[in-house]
Protein backbone atom coordinates (compact mmCIF):
# COMPACT_ATOMS: atom_id res chain seq x y z
CA UNK A 1 0.00 0.00 0.00
CA UNK A 2 1.25 3.24 -0.78
CA UNK A 3 0.07 7.38 0.06
CA UNK A 4 0.88 9.13 -2.84
CA UNK A 5 0.69 13.14 -2.86
CA UNK A 6 1.22 14.69 -6.34
CA UNK A 7 1.96 18.19 -6.95
CA UNK A 8 -0.57 19.10 -3.65
CA UNK A 9 -1.54 22.83 -3.47
CA UNK A 10 -4.48 23.87 -0.78
CA UNK A 11 -6.04 26.90 0.12
CA UNK A 12 -7.08 28.70 3.06
CA UNK A 13 -9.32 31.50 3.12
CA UNK A 14 -7.57 33.17 -0.23
CA UNK A 15 -4.17 31.86 0.94
CA UNK A 16 -2.54 28.99 -0.55
CA UNK A 17 -0.83 26.98 2.48
CA UNK A 18 0.53 24.07 0.82
CA UNK A 19 1.83 24.61 -2.42
CA UNK A 20 3.11 22.36 -5.13
CA UNK A 21 3.66 19.24 -2.51
CA UNK A 22 4.78 15.85 -3.44
CA UNK A 23 5.70 12.54 -1.30
CA UNK A 24 5.06 9.36 -1.37
CA UNK A 25 4.71 6.86 2.14
CA UNK A 26 4.78 3.40 1.45
CA UNK A 27 3.88 0.43 3.99
CA UNK A 28 5.80 0.34 7.21
CA UNK A 29 7.06 3.84 7.36
CA UNK A 30 6.14 6.71 9.19
CA UNK A 31 5.99 10.67 7.93
CA UNK A 32 6.65 12.95 10.58
CA UNK A 33 5.50 16.49 9.64
CA UNK A 34 7.26 19.46 11.46
CA UNK A 35 6.85 23.21 10.51
CA UNK A 36 6.57 26.54 12.48
CA UNK A 37 3.07 27.33 13.80
CA UNK A 38 0.85 27.69 10.56
CA UNK A 39 3.30 26.05 8.45
CA UNK A 40 0.25 23.86 7.38
CA UNK A 41 0.76 20.40 9.16
CA UNK A 42 -2.87 20.40 9.96
CA UNK A 43 -4.16 21.56 6.84
CA UNK A 44 -2.15 18.56 4.99
CA UNK A 45 -3.48 16.19 7.74
CA UNK A 46 -7.15 17.55 6.90
CA UNK A 47 -6.27 17.12 3.14
CA UNK A 48 -5.33 13.60 3.30
CA UNK A 49 -7.96 12.73 5.60
CA UNK A 50 -10.46 14.42 2.80
CA UNK A 51 -11.72 16.95 4.89
CA UNK A 52 -10.76 19.58 2.74
CA UNK A 53 -10.54 19.69 -1.31
CA UNK A 54 -7.33 20.21 -2.57
CA UNK A 55 -7.19 23.20 -5.07
CA UNK A 56 -4.67 21.41 -7.00
CA UNK A 57 -2.53 18.10 -7.79
CA UNK A 58 -4.01 14.95 -6.42
CA UNK A 59 -3.68 12.44 -3.13
CA UNK A 60 -4.20 8.91 -3.86
CA UNK A 61 -3.89 5.33 -1.91
CA UNK A 62 -2.83 2.41 -3.83
CA UNK A 63 -3.44 -0.52 -3.28
CA UNK A 64 -6.20 -0.24 -1.11
CA UNK A 65 -9.60 -1.51 -2.56
CA UNK A 66 -10.16 0.37 -5.68
CA UNK A 67 -14.41 0.78 -5.17
CA UNK A 68 -13.61 1.67 -1.43
CA UNK A 69 -13.27 5.23 -0.62
CA UNK A 70 -10.03 6.74 1.11
CA UNK A 71 -11.88 7.63 4.52
CA UNK A 72 -12.14 4.52 5.32
CA UNK A 73 -8.71 3.51 5.10
CA UNK A 74 -7.97 6.47 7.44
CA UNK A 75 -7.73 7.20 11.18
CA UNK A 76 -7.91 10.90 11.95
CA UNK A 77 -6.66 11.75 15.63
CA UNK A 78 -7.08 15.61 15.69
CA UNK A 79 -6.55 18.15 18.91
CA UNK A 80 -9.87 16.97 19.68
CA UNK A 81 -10.49 13.24 21.06
CA UNK A 82 -14.20 12.68 20.22
CA UNK A 83 -15.13 11.35 23.93
CA UNK A 84 -18.72 11.95 25.11
CA UNK A 85 -18.60 13.35 28.57
CA UNK A 86 -21.14 11.80 29.51
CA UNK A 87 -20.40 8.15 28.58
CA UNK A 88 -18.01 5.83 30.52
CA UNK A 89 -14.45 5.19 28.87
CA UNK A 90 -15.43 1.88 27.90
CA UNK A 91 -18.98 3.13 26.25
CA UNK A 92 -16.61 5.62 24.29
CA UNK A 93 -14.58 3.26 22.55
CA UNK A 94 -17.09 0.34 22.43
CA UNK A 95 -19.18 2.92 20.07
CA UNK A 96 -16.23 3.97 17.92
CA UNK A 97 -15.36 0.04 17.50
CA UNK A 98 -19.23 -0.74 16.03
CA UNK A 99 -18.95 2.61 14.30
CA UNK A 100 -15.78 2.54 12.37
CA UNK A 101 -15.26 -1.21 12.51
CA UNK A 102 -18.76 -1.35 10.55
CA UNK A 103 -19.73 -4.64 11.49
CA UNK A 104 -17.24 -6.70 8.82
CA UNK A 105 -14.99 -8.34 10.77
CA UNK A 106 -16.47 -8.41 13.92
CA UNK A 107 -16.12 -11.98 14.03
CA UNK A 108 -17.62 -12.38 17.91
CA UNK A 109 -18.65 -9.73 20.97
CA UNK A 110 -16.16 -12.02 22.77
CA UNK A 111 -13.85 -10.66 20.54
CA UNK A 112 -14.58 -7.62 20.19
CA UNK A 113 -14.95 -7.09 24.27
CA UNK A 114 -11.22 -8.39 24.30
CA UNK A 115 -10.20 -6.28 21.67
CA UNK A 116 -11.75 -3.07 23.89
CA UNK A 117 -9.65 -4.32 26.96
CA UNK A 118 -6.25 -4.55 24.71
CA UNK A 119 -6.52 -1.07 23.35
CA UNK A 120 -7.59 0.18 26.93
CA UNK A 121 -4.45 -1.76 28.62
CA UNK A 122 -2.40 -0.36 26.04
CA UNK A 123 -3.13 3.09 26.55
CA UNK A 124 -3.06 2.16 30.34
CA UNK A 125 -6.48 3.19 30.79
CA UNK A 126 -8.25 0.17 32.16
CA UNK A 127 -8.98 1.21 35.47
CA UNK A 128 -10.91 4.05 34.19
CA UNK A 129 -12.92 2.05 32.00
CA UNK A 130 -16.09 2.68 34.16
CA UNK A 131 -15.55 6.10 34.47
CA UNK A 132 -17.52 8.51 32.86
CA UNK A 133 -14.99 10.58 29.89
CA UNK A 134 -15.88 13.60 31.67
CA UNK A 135 -14.23 13.27 34.55
CA UNK A 136 -10.87 12.15 32.98
CA UNK A 137 -8.05 14.69 33.18
CA UNK A 138 -6.66 16.06 29.39
CA UNK A 139 -3.83 13.42 29.08
CA UNK A 140 -6.21 10.30 29.90
CA UNK A 141 -9.21 11.80 27.62
CA UNK A 142 -6.10 12.11 25.18
CA UNK A 143 -5.53 8.21 25.67
CA UNK A 144 -8.88 7.31 25.25
CA UNK A 145 -9.41 9.22 22.08
CA UNK A 146 -5.76 7.23 20.46
CA UNK A 147 -7.05 3.67 21.96
CA UNK A 148 -9.78 4.31 19.06
CA UNK A 149 -6.62 3.87 16.89
CA UNK A 150 -6.78 0.48 18.22
CA UNK A 151 -10.26 -1.19 18.01
CA UNK A 152 -10.81 -0.87 14.55
CA UNK A 153 -8.17 -2.25 11.70
CA UNK A 154 -7.55 0.61 9.13
CA UNK A 155 -4.10 0.72 7.65
CA UNK A 156 -3.85 4.60 7.38
CA UNK A 157 -3.10 6.64 10.44
CA UNK A 158 -3.04 10.74 10.21
CA UNK A 159 -2.34 11.55 13.64
CA UNK A 160 -2.05 15.88 14.24
CA UNK A 161 0.10 16.52 17.38
CA UNK A 162 -1.03 13.57 19.05
CA UNK A 163 1.51 13.27 21.76
CA UNK A 164 -0.45 16.91 23.07
CA UNK A 165 -0.85 16.50 27.02
CA UNK A 166 0.56 13.27 27.17
CA UNK A 167 3.80 12.58 29.74
CA UNK A 168 6.24 10.80 28.77
CA UNK A 169 5.40 7.49 29.56
CA UNK A 170 2.54 7.88 27.70
CA UNK A 171 4.31 9.34 24.85
CA UNK A 172 6.67 5.90 25.25
CA UNK A 173 3.33 4.08 24.91
CA UNK A 174 2.17 5.88 21.97
CA UNK A 175 5.39 5.51 20.13
CA UNK A 176 5.06 1.55 20.69
CA UNK A 177 1.59 1.29 18.93
CA UNK A 178 2.73 3.10 16.64
CA UNK A 179 5.73 0.86 15.85
CA UNK A 180 3.72 -2.16 15.83
CA UNK A 181 1.16 -0.72 13.21
CA UNK A 182 4.34 0.02 11.25
CA UNK A 183 5.20 -3.72 12.03
CA UNK A 184 2.02 -4.96 10.65
CA UNK A 185 2.35 -3.15 7.52
CA UNK A 186 0.43 0.29 8.24
CA UNK A 187 1.16 3.80 7.47
CA UNK A 188 1.79 6.82 9.94
CA UNK A 189 1.45 10.39 8.89
CA UNK A 190 2.21 12.31 12.24
CA UNK A 191 2.47 16.20 12.75
CA UNK A 192 4.79 16.29 15.97
CA UNK A 193 6.64 18.45 17.74
CA UNK A 194 8.39 16.05 19.77
CA UNK A 195 10.87 13.26 18.11
CA UNK A 196 8.67 10.07 18.86
CA UNK A 197 11.83 8.05 18.47
CA UNK A 198 10.74 5.55 15.53
CA UNK A 199 12.92 3.28 13.95
CA UNK A 200 11.56 3.72 10.11
CA UNK A 201 10.42 7.40 9.60
CA UNK A 202 11.25 10.31 7.56
CA UNK A 203 10.37 13.92 8.60
CA UNK A 204 9.13 16.81 5.71
CA UNK A 205 9.31 19.87 7.08
CA UNK A 206 6.29 22.31 6.03
CA UNK A 207 6.23 26.15 5.59
CA UNK A 208 8.76 28.79 4.32
CA UNK A 209 8.26 31.23 1.73
CA UNK A 210 5.30 29.90 0.35
CA UNK A 211 2.87 29.79 3.27
CA UNK A 212 2.33 33.14 4.09
CA UNK A 213 1.95 34.46 0.33
CA UNK A 214 -1.59 35.31 -0.86
CA UNK A 215 -2.83 32.70 -3.73
CA UNK A 216 -3.35 34.06 -7.29
CA UNK A 217 -6.83 35.26 -7.34
CA UNK A 218 -7.01 34.96 -3.38
CA UNK A 219 -9.20 37.47 -1.47
CA UNK A 220 -6.02 39.57 -0.28
CA UNK A 221 -5.44 40.56 -4.20
CA UNK B 1 -26.74 0.06 8.08
CA UNK B 2 -25.23 -1.75 11.28
CA UNK B 3 -23.41 1.85 12.26
CA UNK B 4 -26.83 3.59 11.20
CA UNK B 5 -27.93 2.00 14.38
CA UNK B 6 -25.08 2.13 16.14
CA UNK B 7 -25.07 5.96 15.96
CA UNK B 8 -28.86 6.20 16.54
CA UNK B 9 -28.44 3.96 20.28
CA UNK B 10 -25.97 6.55 20.97
CA UNK B 11 -27.23 9.38 20.67
CA UNK B 12 -30.77 8.12 22.32
CA UNK B 13 -28.53 6.73 25.37
CA UNK B 14 -27.19 10.86 25.12
CA UNK B 15 -30.20 11.71 24.98
CA UNK B 16 -31.05 9.77 28.39
CA UNK B 17 -28.01 10.11 30.26
CA UNK B 18 -28.17 14.41 29.52
CA UNK B 19 -31.83 14.49 29.32
CA UNK B 20 -31.28 18.54 29.66
CA UNK B 21 -32.92 18.46 25.87
CA UNK B 22 -36.05 16.37 26.66
CA UNK B 23 -36.96 18.45 29.83
CA UNK B 24 -36.28 22.21 28.56
CA UNK B 25 -38.77 20.96 25.74
CA UNK B 26 -41.40 19.67 27.80
CA UNK B 27 -41.16 22.61 30.49
CA UNK B 28 -41.22 25.01 27.49
CA UNK B 29 -44.22 23.64 25.84
CA UNK B 30 -46.05 23.31 29.33
CA UNK B 31 -45.06 27.27 30.18
CA UNK B 32 -46.73 28.34 26.79
CA UNK B 33 -49.30 26.52 26.56
CA UNK B 34 -50.10 27.38 30.15
CA UNK B 35 -50.10 31.28 29.24
CA UNK B 36 -53.36 31.03 26.68
CA UNK B 37 -55.95 30.42 28.85
CA UNK B 38 -54.51 33.60 31.04
CA UNK B 39 -53.92 35.38 28.58
CA UNK B 40 -57.03 34.82 26.59
CA UNK B 41 -59.07 34.55 29.56
CA UNK B 42 -61.68 31.93 30.42
CA UNK B 43 -63.76 31.76 27.67
CA UNK B 44 -63.98 27.68 27.27
CA UNK B 45 -65.52 27.99 23.68
CA UNK B 46 -63.17 30.17 22.17
CA UNK B 47 -60.17 27.79 23.96
CA UNK B 48 -61.68 24.64 22.79
CA UNK B 49 -61.65 26.47 19.56
CA UNK B 50 -57.90 27.69 19.25
CA UNK B 51 -56.68 24.42 21.23
CA UNK B 52 -55.35 22.43 18.24
CA UNK B 53 -53.93 25.63 17.06
CA UNK B 54 -52.23 26.67 20.49
CA UNK B 55 -51.31 23.10 20.87
CA UNK B 56 -49.64 22.43 17.26
CA UNK B 57 -47.52 25.82 17.08
CA UNK B 58 -46.51 25.41 20.93
CA UNK B 59 -44.85 22.14 19.67
CA UNK B 60 -43.53 24.12 17.42
CA UNK B 61 -41.10 26.35 19.31
CA UNK B 62 -40.85 23.68 21.69
CA UNK B 63 -38.92 21.09 19.61
CA UNK B 64 -36.92 24.33 18.05
CA UNK B 65 -35.16 24.80 21.82
CA UNK B 66 -33.38 21.58 20.93
CA UNK B 67 -32.58 21.87 17.01
CA UNK B 68 -29.15 23.43 17.83
CA UNK B 69 -27.59 21.35 19.18
CA UNK B 70 -28.17 18.57 16.91
CA UNK B 71 -25.03 19.07 15.12
CA UNK B 72 -23.25 21.00 17.54
CA UNK B 73 -22.43 18.31 20.31
CA UNK B 74 -20.70 16.31 17.91
CA UNK B 75 -18.75 18.85 16.54
CA UNK B 76 -17.40 20.85 19.39
CA UNK B 77 -15.80 17.70 21.03
CA UNK B 78 -14.48 16.39 17.03
CA UNK B 79 -17.27 13.70 17.10
CA UNK B 80 -18.41 14.91 13.66
CA UNK B 81 -14.87 14.70 11.50
CA UNK B 82 -14.56 10.75 13.25
CA UNK B 83 -18.41 10.09 12.12
CA UNK B 84 -17.19 11.55 8.91
CA UNK B 85 -14.55 8.74 8.13
CA UNK B 86 -16.61 6.27 8.89
CA UNK B 87 -18.04 3.24 6.22
CA UNK B 88 -21.94 5.07 6.93
CA UNK B 89 -22.36 8.38 4.09
CA UNK B 90 -22.47 11.97 5.56
CA UNK B 91 -26.51 11.79 4.62
CA UNK B 92 -26.97 8.84 6.44
CA UNK B 93 -25.16 10.10 9.35
CA UNK B 94 -27.14 13.09 8.94
CA UNK B 95 -30.40 11.16 9.07
CA UNK B 96 -29.45 9.15 11.92
CA UNK B 97 -28.77 12.73 14.24
CA UNK B 98 -32.14 13.28 12.79
CA UNK B 99 -34.04 10.44 13.09
CA UNK B 100 -32.87 10.58 17.12
CA UNK B 101 -34.03 13.84 17.48
CA UNK B 102 -37.70 12.84 16.63
CA UNK B 103 -37.69 9.76 19.01
CA UNK B 104 -36.06 11.88 21.67
CA UNK B 105 -37.67 15.15 21.06
CA UNK B 106 -40.93 14.59 18.60
CA UNK B 107 -42.40 12.14 20.04
CA UNK B 108 -42.83 12.71 23.36
CA UNK B 109 -43.79 16.51 22.76
CA UNK B 110 -46.81 14.49 20.51
CA UNK B 111 -47.52 12.51 23.46
CA UNK B 112 -47.73 15.44 26.06
CA UNK B 113 -50.16 17.40 23.96
CA UNK B 114 -53.06 16.00 25.23
CA UNK B 115 -52.14 16.56 28.72
CA UNK B 116 -52.04 19.69 27.64
CA UNK B 117 -55.26 19.70 25.87
CA UNK B 118 -56.83 19.34 28.79
CA UNK B 119 -55.39 23.27 30.09
CA UNK B 120 -57.23 24.08 26.67
CA UNK B 121 -60.54 22.87 27.20
CA UNK B 122 -60.09 20.45 23.89
CA UNK B 123 -62.82 18.26 22.81
CA UNK B 124 -62.34 14.93 23.30
CA UNK B 125 -62.88 13.31 19.98
CA UNK B 126 -59.80 15.86 19.02
CA UNK B 127 -57.53 14.30 21.48
CA UNK B 128 -56.91 11.27 18.80
CA UNK B 129 -56.31 13.51 16.25
CA UNK B 130 -54.24 15.82 17.62
CA UNK B 131 -51.86 13.07 18.77
CA UNK B 132 -52.04 11.09 15.56
CA UNK B 133 -51.71 14.39 13.03
CA UNK B 134 -48.59 15.53 15.51
CA UNK B 135 -47.41 11.71 15.28
CA UNK B 136 -47.22 12.11 11.44
CA UNK B 137 -46.25 15.35 11.55
CA UNK B 138 -43.11 15.55 13.78
CA UNK B 139 -40.63 14.11 11.56
CA UNK B 140 -40.81 16.96 9.40
CA UNK B 141 -40.00 18.95 11.93
CA UNK B 142 -36.93 17.13 12.56
CA UNK B 143 -35.94 16.32 9.14
CA UNK B 144 -35.97 19.78 8.19
CA UNK B 145 -34.89 21.55 10.96
CA UNK B 146 -31.72 19.19 10.84
CA UNK B 147 -30.50 21.16 7.10
CA UNK B 148 -30.65 24.67 9.61
CA UNK B 149 -28.97 22.97 12.56
CA UNK B 150 -26.29 22.20 9.87
CA UNK B 151 -26.18 25.73 8.91
CA UNK B 152 -26.14 27.49 11.76
CA UNK B 153 -23.08 24.87 13.11
CA UNK B 154 -20.68 27.50 13.30
CA UNK B 155 -22.80 30.26 14.16
CA UNK B 156 -22.76 31.77 17.57
CA UNK B 157 -25.98 31.69 19.01
CA UNK B 158 -27.12 30.04 16.18
CA UNK B 159 -30.97 29.68 17.84
CA UNK B 160 -32.12 32.10 16.63
CA UNK B 161 -30.81 32.47 13.04
CA UNK B 162 -31.78 28.64 13.15
CA UNK B 163 -35.41 29.94 14.19
CA UNK B 164 -35.39 32.26 11.60
CA UNK B 165 -34.40 30.13 8.72
CA UNK B 166 -36.58 26.77 9.52
CA UNK B 167 -39.69 28.12 11.08
CA UNK B 168 -40.74 28.95 7.36
CA UNK B 169 -40.36 25.83 6.01
CA UNK B 170 -42.58 24.27 8.69
CA UNK B 171 -45.54 26.14 7.52
CA UNK B 172 -46.87 23.42 5.74
CA UNK B 173 -46.67 21.18 8.03
CA UNK B 174 -48.24 22.95 10.67
CA UNK B 175 -51.85 23.98 7.84
CA UNK B 176 -51.89 20.31 7.11
CA UNK B 177 -51.61 19.43 10.54
CA UNK B 178 -54.43 21.99 11.53
CA UNK B 179 -56.51 21.14 8.47
CA UNK B 180 -56.70 17.98 8.94
CA UNK B 181 -57.53 17.76 12.73
CA UNK B 182 -60.30 20.20 11.86
CA UNK B 183 -61.49 18.45 8.82
CA UNK B 184 -61.68 15.34 10.88
CA UNK B 185 -64.05 17.88 13.34
CA UNK B 186 -66.55 18.88 11.25
CA UNK B 187 -66.79 16.14 8.05
CA UNK B 188 -65.09 12.77 7.64
CA UNK B 189 -64.34 12.88 4.09
CA UNK B 190 -61.78 15.91 4.65
CA UNK B 191 -59.65 14.20 7.44
CA UNK B 192 -57.72 11.67 4.79
CA UNK B 193 -56.44 14.27 1.94
CA UNK B 194 -54.57 16.33 4.54
CA UNK B 195 -53.53 13.70 6.32
CA UNK B 196 -51.58 12.08 3.34
CA UNK B 197 -50.34 15.11 2.79
CA UNK B 198 -48.96 15.85 6.12
CA UNK B 199 -47.61 12.28 6.19
CA UNK B 200 -46.30 13.23 2.65
CA UNK B 201 -44.23 15.98 3.79
CA UNK B 202 -42.69 14.07 6.51
CA UNK B 203 -41.48 11.83 3.91
CA UNK B 204 -40.33 14.03 1.39
CA UNK B 205 -38.35 16.02 4.58
CA UNK B 206 -36.90 12.47 5.45
CA UNK B 207 -35.19 12.06 2.15
CA UNK B 208 -34.47 16.13 1.22
CA UNK B 209 -33.38 17.25 4.60
CA UNK B 210 -30.13 14.91 5.40
CA UNK B 211 -29.00 15.38 1.64
CA UNK B 212 -28.69 19.10 2.14
CA UNK B 213 -27.62 18.63 6.02
CA UNK B 214 -25.20 16.50 4.97
CA UNK B 215 -23.98 19.12 2.14
CA UNK B 216 -23.74 22.26 4.63
CA UNK B 217 -21.93 19.45 7.25
CA UNK B 218 -18.68 19.11 4.46
CA UNK B 219 -19.01 22.49 3.92
CA UNK B 220 -18.31 23.21 7.41
CA UNK B 221 -15.35 20.97 7.41
CA UNK B 222 -13.38 22.90 4.77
Amino acid sequence: MQLSVKDLAVERAGRRIINNLSFEVSSCEALLLTGRNGAGKTTLIRTLAGYLTPTDGSVALKGYGEDRERREACHYVGHLNADKASLTVIENLRFWARYLGGGSNAASANGAQDRLWTALERFAIDPLADIPAGYLSAGQKRRLGLARLLVADRPLWLLDEPTVSLDVQSTALLAGVIEDHLANGGLVVAATHLPLGLANSRELKLGGQMSTAPAKGGALQ
Amino acid sequence: MSGFITLLKRDLLLAVREGGALGTALGFYLIVVTLMPLGLGPDLNLLTRIAPGVLWVALLLAALLSLPRLFEADHDDGSLDVLALGSLPLELVAASKSLAHWISTGIPLALMAPVLGILLNLEARAYPLVIGTMLAGTPAISFLGSIGAALTLKTRRGGLLLALLVLPFYVPTLIFGISAISAALTSPQGFQASFLILMAISLVSMVLGPVAAAAALRQHMQ
